[in-house]
């Protein structure tokens, strides 16, 4: 008989990384299903173009061996997925293939793979195709549009390495005017129409050029947070904090400033707060950082979109707090048991069954000197006879 | 959630829950038969290593010491069979090294009863005569730390002792030696606890027991009510939650009073002494009949157990003996772990001997094991699932790290892997597959080399 000999513990949880990767998919599919509902067929292809993108590049760069993982591990997938969800649905779609290329080769391949990436790779993507076809990426169509899951968004199906066909003429067509494809961070930002955050919340009402309903979101991000996938305190800390900056500021000049409700349920604030900035490898893994990370990607969103020439500023937001999070984790190492202020001070804690005897608190107080570890090095070499 | 553990204000922060898995919680310990030949290892507890008092060839009886120090952080060992000393010298160890031995071969026609213990009283004993009688029973921690039991117990001269905590916790999965012990031995576990107690001059004494052994908890209150008024002051049974590694010392003290034990102390610092129930019930049964630790109670148990139970061993009983008894088919076991599952170890061979540490033997299949290594092993994804787990608030993921980068100083120093108990909640938990506290003990290791040769 031979017997095996490990090093303890010899059991094992069941949570794997594709169990984790595979949860944040399925998650992510009402969301996706929701984006198709609204702007149809464009919106299903630039999901379709922009995975396989980016699952094509994971497999080369698996396949080359200067990366880890594999794309069975899913995590490809949700970078797609990601990726598409924060692009315009009528992306011309070779762009998107570049952008998906773009996230996973720079954003993730090029630092080791899963794991070791620095910045969310589909917010490269993103942060990519933003800076090379700034026309395309800022052409929304309004959502809703009859006659949506027959035909495409004249944009999407650009000729390869061609710039976009206008959307004006196709809006027009149609009874839209050119300005009916603003988002309405674009239209406060650059005529001064406030939408209303109630629509903005179910994304549901009228012809808006918005992603995917906050509120459907959120329920996919609570499901996650509820079987711990993601961690809670990012986004809790995100919205804490974009929201009260946001209501500062609007407390301070209602004018000039939106109402913080706006603030949130409008842009990619919530998408990001729940899936971007959540993303395991590029934020911090000690509790009291997840707060200062979240914290701080809150506050620069609403600085770039009050004072910047850009109407959104998640993702720049949450890029910046990456680079920050090996910072962040640096200064906000957990305390240790037994180390900590109050253990010293010998002090009760809540969930206490018994209190402490009072004997124990007075010989403290006559200053009886407590013996360390060490002492029993020190010891008499037989016990003491009473 | 942890959120809602928070809100429930549970005992101690951060652990797992591991599937308890505990098969014989409700079988009735039963007594194994004798071997024919026993090995009794000459270091079997923490501390210096005891001279063995016989020769070769000797007839020793049942109790009677074949070895002793006089050294205090040691203790004597017991004959655990009446029969012939065979052999003195190098045997198969638990850890692995050839360990002194004594091997005894036992009578065939022996009736093995203890004949050399003496009844006494101990009822007007003061605590110098106690702690002297624990000594001289060769008692160590049953837990699982095997420390010389007169040492923990004896209070050092500036400190004062008001509580005597006993651990009835047993978090480990699959265990249940001492849940055994607490409803079938309840009267000699409070014995035990009223000599402790005299012999530290506790004047409570708290019995925390994970909430999954309601019946304990029954079984051990009935025993203090039969007892009447202890003189020697008040004795509880209180339940705590269920959590892996609450059979820790410092989180019980926590679950229980809610108080940190600081880093780099001992319970006696907060006034506190901290027992395993298996020791205080043994002490009650052995020191009124004066004898020495012979045998003790052991979980075999594990898929790979026909008849799994708790069964009194006699200590020195070879472990292949006990699996043949308890049934465990030898082509399919694939994995022999000493202890529980999250810290035991695993055992190298099937010739070693039960020690007074060993409080399981636990056996695996090889088709349970077989999942484990399709496992893939992933770079760490920063889940913080180990910062999250771990009892003693470290930060296992940056430790994880920094120890395959070989920076073991580092880890020392900044990152605080002195406190490390390895209780291998990092390691239970990493979805990465990475072995976290094993690279820990590693670690570990190389720094006390570190500290020695400087």
């Amino acid at each position: 008989m031979s017997i095996e000999i490990r090093s303890a513990p010899h059991i094992k949880g069941t949570r794997s990384v594709e169990q984790i990767m595979r949860h944040v998919v399925w998650s992510l599919l009402p969301v996706c299903a929701f984006f198709v509902f609204q702007y149809g067929l464009s919106a299903l292809l630039s999901l379709l173009v922009v995975t396989v993108s980016c699952l094509l590049t994971e497999r080369f760069f698996v396949r080359q061996g200067g990366q880890s993982g594999d794309i069975g591990d899913f995590s490809a997938i949700i970078t797609g997925l990601l990726l598409a969800l924060s692009l315009p649905p009528g992306f011309p779609l070779w762009m998107g293939a570049v952008a998906g290329i773009v996230a996973i080769a720079l954003g993730k391949a090029l630092f080791g793979g899963i794991g070791f990436n620095v910045f969310n790779p589909a917010l490269i993507g993103r942060a990519f195709v933003q800076a090379a076809f700034p026309q395309a990426i800022a052409t929304y169509t309004p959502s809703f549009m009859p006659g949506r899951f027959y035909e495409f968004i004249p944009s999407s199906m650009t000729i390869p390495l061609m710039q976009p066909v206008s959307v004006v003429e196709w809006l027009q067509a149609r009874q839209f005017d050119a300005l009916a494809g603003a988002t309405p961070l674009a239209k406060w930002k650059f005529e001064g129409v406030l939408a209303n955050a109630d629509d903005l919340l179910t994304s549901l009402s009228g012809h808006m050029a918005v992603g995917p309903s906050p509120v459907l979101i959120l329920v996919c991000g609570a499901y996650l947070a509820f079987r711990r996938f993601l961690d809670w305190r990012i986004p809790a800390a995100i919205l804490g904090s974009a929201g009260l900056t946001a209501w500062m500021l609007f407390a301070l000049n209602d004018v000039r400033f939106p109402n913080p409700f706006f603030m949130l349920f409008s842009g990619g604030l919530i998408l990001g707060a729940v899936y971007m900035a959540t993303d395991m490898a590029t934020s911090p893994v000690t509790p009291k950082g997840m707060w200062v990370y979240g914290a701080l990607i809150g506050l620069l969103t609403v600085i770039i979109r009050y004072y910047s020439g850009l109407p959104e500023g998640v993702m720049y937001a949450i890029l910046i707090a990456n680079a920050a999070t090996p910072l962040i984790e640096k200064i906000t190492q957990p305390t240790p048991f037994g180390k900590g202020v109050l253990s010293n001070l010998g002090r009760q804690k809540k969930g206490a069954s018994y209190p402490l005897h009072s004997g124990y608190i007075s010989r403290e107080d006559a200053g009886a000197v407590t013996p360390k570890k060490r002492f029993l090095f020190n010891k008499p070499k037989h016990p003491p006879k009473e | 959630m942890k959120l809602l553990s928070y809100f429930r204000g549970e005992a101690f922060q951060r652990g797992v829950h591991p599937p308890s898995c505990k098969l014989t919680a409700s079988t009735r310990i039963r007594r194994l038969p004798f071997a024919p030949k026993v090995t009794v290892p000459l270091s079997q507890h923490i501390g210096r290593v005891p001279r063995p008092i016989v020769r070769v060839g000797q007839e020793v009886v049942r109790g009677e010491p074949i070895a002793k120090s006089d050294e205090w952080l040691s203790v004597p060992h017991h004959a655990p069979v009446t029969g012939v000393v065979e052999f003195i010298g190098l045997r198969p160890g638990v850890r692995g090294p050839w360990v002194e031995s004594i091997v005894i071969r036992a009578h065939p026609g022996a009736s093995q009863e203890d004949l050399w213990g003496r009844p006494r009283d101990l009822a007007d004993a003061t605590g110098g005569d106690i702690l002297q009688a624990i000594w001289d029973s060769g008692m160590v921690g049953l837990g699982g730390a095997a420390f010389p039991t007169h040492a923990k117990l004896t209070v050092p001269k500036q400190a004062k002792v008001h509580t005597l905590v006993v651990n009835g916790c047993e978090c480990e999965p699959y265990l249940t030696c001492d849940h055994r012990v607490m409803v079938e031995q309840a009267d000699a576990l409070v014995t035990g606890i009223r000599y402790a107690m005299r012999a530290t001059g506790a004047v409570r004494s708290i019995v925390g027991i994970e909430d999954n052994k309601p019946d304990a908890v029954v079984a051990i209150r009935e025993a203090i009510a039969r007892c009447g008024r202890i003189p020697e002051g008040e004795v509880y049974a209180e339940l705590v939650p269920t959590k892996y590694p609450q059979g820790s010392e410092k989180m019980l003290v926590m679950a229980l009073f809610g108080v940190e034990i600081p880093a780099g102390d001992l319970p006696v610092s907060l006034g506190m002494v901290v027992n395993n129930v298996g020791t205080l019930a043994a002490l009650g049964k052995l020191l009124p009949a004066g004898r020495g630790l012979i045998e003790r109670v052991v979980t075999i148990t594990g898929p790979g157990v026909a008849k799994p139970g708790d069964y009194i061993v006699p200590l020195g009983t070879p472990l292949r003996f006990v699996l043949d008894y308890a049934g465990a088919p030898g082509a399919e076991s694939r994995q022999v772990i000493l202890g529980g599952p999250m810290m035991g170890q695993a055992a190298a061979s099937l010739d070693v001997p039960i020690t007074k540490g060993m409080s399981g033997v636990l056996v695996m299949r090889g088709d349970e094991l077989a999942w484990r290594e399709h496992q893939k092993t992933y770079p760490c994804i920063k889940c913080a699932e180990c910062v999250e787990s771990c009892p003693m608030g470290l930060n296992p993921s940056q430790l994880g790290m920094l120890a395959a980068k070989r920076e073991y100083d580092l880890m020392g120093s900044d990152y605080h892997l002195g406190e490390c108990f390895e209780c291998g909640c990092c390691s239970y938990v990493c979805p990465s597959n990475i072995p976290l506290v094993q690279q820990f003990r590693i670690a570990k290791q190389i720094l006390r080399e570190k500290a020695i040769s400087k």
